[in-house]
């Protein structure tokens, strides 16, 4: 039944540039970690999509803000090519991960996934125990060569999200039984139990109460030193605190992209200024 | 907002006035009104359940117990070889008990007396002696079933007695009172019947006929031989003795006091009269009186009801022949169409692109569930038995006939339960890199599983029911013993039991037929127990 898949070992070349601990900091120098050009995507007639060109750093939040419908969360999910299961949708133009295809017709879309986490807006873990939440995915990759193995990576994963010590005593529980909070955590925890390179979040806090969303931008915000974060969210203060770059979708064409601090203080475009300043959308 | 000027503002409601309140008591009518429907359904609905189960319970419960005698049987050790026991006169010993149990039965009525034991007795003996050689030479006290009339006379279900005078006849007695020809002489009842004594006749001798056309005149619109069995036997005697007296009436109308038949006359007495029902000989009645009062006759619970195999009689017909049938086409039936069900679901729903070929199988699918069950059972008769020659009767056949009938609606119950898989999980397993079949295997059909299984176990029970189909088959074989039954062997079911029960023409067929059906019913309600089970047992929740 285990996917014989080697994980993809993080590639972390050159020397990190070591980030400095201040939400919404921009690191000096960055890596190209994804890159979008020309993209452009139907669901069946209807263009959604139009010459998305973005670039995704290692080591940093790229959150992506804009009105409803305007295409920011199905640009997300070409990422790690989740609209391939949607019927009639289909991708036109050039995403790569590290200087690779993602819609190569070698690329593996299954592998990608493993490489490529994904967080989504409505907790969803699987109606299994919190410990089998976690381990699912390390063991259809193989992760894991013997039960212990297993269970260092539950409880490295579980730390590193921030759960572990609420729920230590408890991981044969469902996971369904935790609160919202605790479940978008630890769907967190699941999404990187397999060492992904990039994490999307799809609106991770959209369902959550002002505390777990606190809770979760810090973690985001740790999470970041090792892995290229990209975020979709409707709070336009949630970007402002977690990320480093945000790019402003409308209509479903990005309008703008920059660093955080230079998109909420001076646009370049009035379509993002007003956007920011609450004046539309 | 300056379009907001724009809008006139909103006219005020007076909650407070009449039409108002009319409104408001027109919406709580209607609100009860939609209720009470609903109550009035529910009551139909259950009401008509109610009539069909108190039916069937009401014909049916007498073949749940059996009357049987207690008769202590002498193994004559010179009519068995104790090497053989198979081969014994059987027959003469349960005669020989019989007598000794009865005694003083004339030697002429031992046959009809012999009637009252099932004509299985013998067989009843020697199946016992043959399992237990080592009483042979010992008096045996087997319970052995009565035959049918006898059965039904203890149960009470057929009188012993029964109206000796038809409806009509007591009609007819009615108006011959009111015409005052009924006359009480010396306590004897008569009729007083003016007679034209025919001269033809009486030369023929046929005083009969005078008596007859004397008692037609009164009711001439009356043409039925019963008004004249109302007259006793010896009636026609008394013109004879009127005409041996005075041959001068011949040819002239006088009035004969006629004696009426004993029955009319405990009718004139305003009794009821009543006679031995003509099913039962006098000497069998008596017999059987008298294994009454010595406490022989008992009626214990009817476990050969469940571990008998068909008889023609039904004081020893029994549904383990059925059971069995149905169990094995049931067994055939499931392991085809769940797998089968099961992969064409998935793939309809998860794999399959969506196009005018795949649309065309869905509606052929879900026509199918709709398609008469007498056609599948013509398609399997085909199929399976003129194409592939398979067995007739048989309960691999059975089962695979049912299996098309039960597929569609697998097939149906499956693809509910995967769609009412919430995306989420799906999307989940997806996100962390689970392959398509492992989303399948790993998230998507265990949570569907309790839907898959419900809809499975109503599957099975609608195919347990279904009759035509096998009938076209022929698994509806007359199944004397369970021993041989198999696969490839001729079988009956459950449903074609019922039928041909049905269709027999001894009574107590007709309460072993409502008996079947609750024996059937039994197990639908079981199954459905299952089901809800099962379900309980997977649900997940999300």
């Amino acid at each position: 039944m285990e996917a014989k898949v080697e994980a993809q070992p993080a590639v972390r070349a050159k020397a990190p540039v070591v980030p400095e601990r201040k939400v919404g900091a921009v690191p000096a120098e960055q890596e190209l970690k994804m890159k979008a050009t020309n993209v452009n995507l139907w669901y069946g007639e209807k263009q959604a999509l139009f010459d998305v060109n973005l670039e995704m750093y290692d080591k940093s939040v790229t959150a992506l803000i804009g009105p409803s419908g305007c295409g920011k969360s199905t640009f997300l999910r070409c990422l790690d090519r989740m609209n391939d299961v949607i019927d009639g949708c289909r991708v036109e133009g050039d995403i790569r991960l590290d200087g690779e295809d993602v819609y190569a017709p070698r690329v593996d879309p299954v592998q990608l996934r493993a490489r490529v986490g994904m967080v989504f807006q409505k907790p969803n873990p699987f109606p299994k125990s919190i410990f089998e939440n976690v381990a699912y995915a390390p063991r259809i990759h193989g992760l894991a060569r013997s039960k212990a193995d297993l269970a260092e990576i539950v409880e490295r994963s579980l730390t590193k999200a921030g759960l572990f010590e609420e729920v230590k005593d408890r991981l044969e529980e469902p996971g369904t039984g935790l609160s919202g909070g605790q479940q978008q955590r630890l769907c967190i925890a699941r999404a990187i139990s397999v060492n992904p390179e990039v994490l999307l979040m799809d609106e991770p806090c959209s369902a959550l109460d002002p505390i777990a969303t606190a809770k979760i931008e810090t973690l985001m915000d740790e999470l970041r030193e090792n892995l290229c974060i990209v975020i979709v969210t409707h709070s336009m203060q949630q970007a402002a605190r977690v990320s480093q770059r945000t790019a402003f979708f409308h209509l479903g064409k990005l309008v703008e992209v920059d660093e955080t601090s230079k998109m909420f203080t001076n646009p370049t475009d009035q379509r993002t200024q007003d956007y920011v300043t609450g004046r539309f959308g | 907002m300056s379009d907001a000027q724009a809008i006139s503002p909103a006219p005020t409601v007076d909650w407070n006035s009449d039409q108002a309140r009319r409104r408001l008591r027109r919406r709580y009518a209607a609100d009860r009104r939609l209720q009470a429907y609903g109550i009035m359904a529910i009551a139909l609905a259950v009401g008509l359940l109610g009539v069909l189960v108190t039916s069937l319970i009401s014909t049916g419960y007498p073949a749940f117990v059996q009357t049987k005698v207690d008769l202590p049987i002498y193994i004559d050790p010179s009519e068995v070889d104790a090497e053989d026991p198979a081969k014994g006169k059987y027959r003469s010993m349960v005669r020989a008990a019989l007598e000794k149990a009865v005694p003083g039965i004339p030697e002429d009525q031992l046959r009809d007396v012999g009637k009252i034991l099932t004509s299985d007795a013998p067989y009843i003996v020697r199946d016992y002696v043959v399992d237990h050689p080592d009483t042979i030479g010992t008096t045996i006290t087997l319970p052995i079933a009565v035959s049918d009339p006898f059965d039904q006379l203890h149960k009470g279900v057929i009188p012993k007695e029964v109206d000796a005078l038809t409806w009509s006849q007591v009609h007819y007695f009615e108006r011959l009172k009111n015409r005052g020809v009924v006359v009480e002489q010396d306590g004897l009842t008569s009729l007083k019947l003016d007679v034209y004594v025919d001269p033809t006749k009486v030369e023929a001798g046929d005083f009969a006929a005078i008596a007859r056309d004397s008692l037609q005149a009164y009711l001439p619109t009356v043409h039925d031989t019963a008004l004249f069995a109302m007259l006793a036997d010896d009636a026609p005697d008394a013109i004879a003795k009127r005409v041996a007296e005075d041959p001068s009436i011949i040819g002239k109308t006088v009035q004969i006091l006629f004696p009426v038949s004993p029955p009319v006359a405990e009718l004139a007495e305003g009794k009821t009269p009543k006679v031995l029902n003509p099913r039962f000989a006098p000497e069998q009645i008596k017999a059987f009186d008298v294994m009454e009062k010595d406490g022989l006759i008992r009626t214990p619970f009817n476990w050969e009801l469940f571990f008998n195999a068909d008889s023609r009689f039904p004081e020893r017909a029994g549904l383990a022949g059925a059971i069995t049938g149905s169990f094995f086409a049931l067994i055939v039936c499931f392991l085809l169409s769940f797998p089968i069900g099961i992969a064409a679901a998935v793939y309809l729903e998860e794999f399959a692109p969506k196009n005018r070929f795949t649309d065309l199988i869905e509606v052929n699918i879900n026509n199918l569930a709709a398609v008469p069950s007498v056609v599948f059972g013509l398609l399997g008769l085909a199929v399976f038995l003129g194409f592939f020659g398979l067995p007739r009767s048989a309960p691999l056949v059975g089962g695979m006939v049912l299996s098309l009938m039960t597929l569609p609606t697998i097939i149906i119950a499956t693809r509910a339960a995967l769609k009412a898989v919430p995306p989420s999980i799906r999307e989940a397993a997806l996100g962390v890199g689970a392959s398509k079949h492992q989303v399948m295997i790993h998230h998507v059909l265990p949570l569907a599983l309790p839907g898959i299984l419900t809809g499975t176990i109503i599957g099975m029970a609608q195919a347990l029911g279904e009759t035509a189909p096998l009938l076209l088959i022929g698994m509806n074989a007359f199944i004397p013993s369970v021993e041989n039954m198999g696969l490839l062997e001729p079988a009956t079911s459950l449903p074609t039991q019922i039928f041909s029960w049905a269709d027999s023409p001894e009574r107590g067929f007709v309460s072993r037929t409502s008996a079947a059906i609750l024996v059937l019913l039994g197990f639908l309600v079981i199954m459905n127990i299952i089901a809800i089970t099962l379900r309980q047992m997977f649900q997940r929740k999300w």
